[in-house]
């Protein structure tokens, strides 16, 4: 009962997307074979298989319902409630940026505005050239260093528009 | 000897520069053919002070802060490493007014030892109190936290003894401990500080909590948001069990504890134990109807003590030295110490440890130093996004879970944010609703829909629709949520939502101001309920 789940692998779903491989059924198969027994296995497997393509493909649907027993709508519903899974490929970048009451308080809807306007998108969305995404976040646990970010989950304190600026021109350069 | 130079690898400090601090210190000591060590503590909590380097000297740690990487060479030169002089230098670490006045019994160690160190640990007295309790009859240890006052942590302030007592009491073969770290309250921090800087202490705590009812197996529900705390916990659970802490001999006793962490997946409402335990189980994190109690029927249907991170992490130091020693701080009802983090716009943001009842006003003006901004403070919110936002006049209040029940507010998790004088309650106001709405398990139709109703409501007050009349739709809409919730999230948003009404009705009688674009769902997709 150790933590296989995690077991020999870097952090789950939060590796950069960059490094996301194509969909690949076989892939697929074993990392969810690999995780089907353990208990309550649903999360791990949606986390290890983001972490290995960047999302969970809806083809993974029908594999994880068959391992784990369950209806293809009991998966999607799970799949569907969490905030963290995507259902699509996201940009080659996450950049996630918090707007909860602390980072508020230290101005981060300006902070937000600036970014959104320079990259043409709002928060949710994906760059045209699909090297960034921007998501909202509630709390990333920085409070006393407000404003936060986290970058293809890396945590940033203090972040201004500037600083903001500097990390999504750092992380475009290495897209 | 060699020296040892600790450089904080909490993630706060790493987020301004710890990591890069750590490699030119590196760099310094070759190129100074140096006899020195880097050890990555975790934070001390004075974050205005990131990255905090400290030296050891035959006069104690000596802090220096906050370092940068350009200012390591004349660091170096000052001499630094014998504690001499220099602008950043901080004096003695322990000396510095903000922690000395504190009293750590919970993050006793946090920031002095290095976190993945066993013998660092047990050197700094770790261990000792599962030491004792394997002494002890289960019913013995229970009534030792009991008899501390120890109230959750994560913000219902439930004794935790009386809930350790019915998991015992219930039969059944297989029972788990539950660790709740989903620490999802904008403006705390202190599980991740604890499970950064001090993991073993939560692995004691919740091996003891195991000892104690007879559960054999247990799990850490960790958010996704905390990476690097997940990492950190994941190892020292990993040395645990190669030091026979965990397994199936835990210390020796011939009694089984696995401990598993898990990770969530960006679900605020997985804070709420019903819905961690049923994502634990790998379904949505919908509420589930209480009775049954987790504690008669948890984590797969069997008995399970569900307890926040710092409540877990405060056992070990109670059966060390005894419950009196710790009932002995506080105030009331309010036993032992309370982590209160000062966040949000506030000049000396950090961890300040103390004894139930200082005041609001002594925590953000004799710790906190007062607005980051230097303009003069508006509102504060205590307790997350579900506390309420209390005016200036409100800070004489003091740190005490009724205290703050009587004022209409919420203790919670014990966080701070201060707001200056540029704050917009109503625009606050109208984010509670926001957020509720985005957060909403949609189990109950007033969380799920009148959330939604509740932002629309405040747009019209905002936009001087009827005004009066929406004023009063919001108090009835608030009514409904209060009353016709299962959980906190929709039972509660009506604190900050009718404090904001209540204490700054200057707010919602301005002309309109822009509005913000609308709320941008967290999903591509909205969530399949709405």
């Amino acid at each position: 009962m150790r933590c296989i789940c995690l077991s020999g692998r870097e952090l789950q779903g939060l590796r950069m997307n960059a490094e996301s491989k194509a969909w690949d059924q076989d892939l697929a198969l074993a990392r969810i074979q690999e995780l089907e027994r353990l208990p309550g296995g649903l999360l791990p497997i949606f986390h290890a298989l983001q972490e290995e393509f960047g999302y969970v493909d809806k083809a993974a649907i029908p594999l994880i319902a068959s391992a784990l027993n369950l209806s293809h709508a009991e998966v999607h519903g799970v799949l569907s409630f969490y905030h963290d899974f995507h259902r699509e490929p996201a940009g080659r970048h996450m950049l996630k940026i918090c707007r909860a009451e602390s980072c508020q308080a230290m101005g981060c809807e300006t902070m937000i505005r600036h970014v959104e306007n320079r990259l043409g998108v709002k928060l949710g969305e994906t760059t045209n050239d699909r090297s960034l995404t921007i998501e909202p976040v509630y709390c990333l646990g920085n409070c006393a260093l407000s404003p936060a970010v986290m970058l293809d989950g890396k945590l940033y304190g203090r972040v201004s528009s500037d600083v903001a600026d500097f990390l999504i021109d750092d992380a475009r350069r290495h897209a | 000897m060699s020296l040892k130079i600790y450089v904080p690898g909490d993630a706060a400090a790493l987020s301004v520069g710890a990591d890069a601090v750590a490699r030119a210190i590196k760099d310094q000591i070759a190129s100074r053919r140096l006899d020195a060590t880097v050890i990555r503590n975790g934070s001390r909590g004075m974050f205005w002070l990131e990255p905090l380097v400290e030296v050891e000297t035959p006069r104690g740690r000596i802090a220096y802060g906050p370092v940068t990487t350009d200012q390591l060479p004349g660091l170096f030169d000052a001499g630094f490493l014998d504690g001499k002089p220099h602008k950043l230098h901080l004096g003695v670490t322990e000396e510095i007014p903000y922690l000395k006045n504190q009293e750590r019994l919970t993050f006793a160690r946090c920031g002095i030892t290095d976190p993945l160190s066993l013998s660092d640990y047990v050197s700094h007295g770790g261990y000792r109190g599962l030491e004792r309790a394997l002494k002890m009859t289960q019913m013995e240890i229970v009534d030792e936290v009991t008899n501390s006052g120890l109230r959750g942590r994560g913000g219902a302030g439930f004794p935790t003894g009386i809930k350790w007592k019915t998991v015992l009491n219930a039969a059944s073969d297989q029972k788990f401990v539950v660790c709740n770290a989903d620490e999802g309250d904008s403006g705390t921090y202190a599980d991740r500080m604890i499970m950064e800087g001090d993991p073993f202490v939560l692995v004691e705590g919740m091996t003891i909590a195991a000892l104690a009812v007879g559960a054999t197996a247990g799990y850490i529900y960790i958010r996704s948001e905390y990476p690097h705390a997940f990492r950190q916990l994941k190892r020292a659970i990993q040395i645990a069990y190669d030091k026979g802490y965990l397994g199936a001999h835990v210390a020796g006793s011939g009694k089984r504890f696995d401990l598993e962490p898990r990770m969530g997946a960006g679900a605020y409402i997985c804070g709420e134990e019903t819905s961690l335990l049923e994502s634990l189980e790998g379904k949505r994190g919908q509420i589930r109807f209480k009775p049954p109690l987790p504690a008669i029927k948890g984590l797969f249907g069997q008995p399970t003590v569900v307890n926040n991170v710092i409540s877990l992490a405060s056992v070990p130091i109670i059966l060390d030295k005894g419950a009196p020693y710790y009932r002995d701080f506080g105030m009331g009802k309010s036993r032992g110490t309370i982590t209160i983090q000062l966040a949000g716009n506030i000049k000396h943001g950090g961890l300040v440890e103390k004894a139930f009842g200082i005041t609001l006003r002594e925590a953000i003006y004799d710790y906190g130093g007062g607005t980051a901004s230097g303009r003069p403070l508006r509102a504060v919110q205590a307790g997350g996004p579900l506390g309420a936002y209390f005016p200036a006049s409100l800070l004489d209040t003091p740190l005490d879970y009724e205290a703050f029940a009587e004022r209409k507010g919420m203790l919670g998790h014990g966080g701070i944010v201060v707001f200056d004088d540029t704050v917009d309650l109503a625009r606050q106001a109208r984010f509670a609703m926001e957020f509720c709405a985005v957060e909403s398990c949609g189990k109950c139709t007033p969380c799920r829909v009148g959330s939604t109703r509740g932002v629309e409501v405040i747009d019209r007050i905002i936009a001087n629709e009827d005004r009066e009349k929406n004023l009063e739709l919001l108090g009835d809409l608030c009514e409904v949520l209060t009353d016709g919730s299962l959980c906190a999230l929709g039972g509660l948003i009506a604190y900050p939502v009718q404090s904001a009404v209540r204490h700054f009705p200057e707010d919602f009688d301005k002309p309109a101001p822009p509005l913000p674009p609308p709320a941008a769902g967290r999903n591509q997709e909205a969530p399949s309920w709405r």
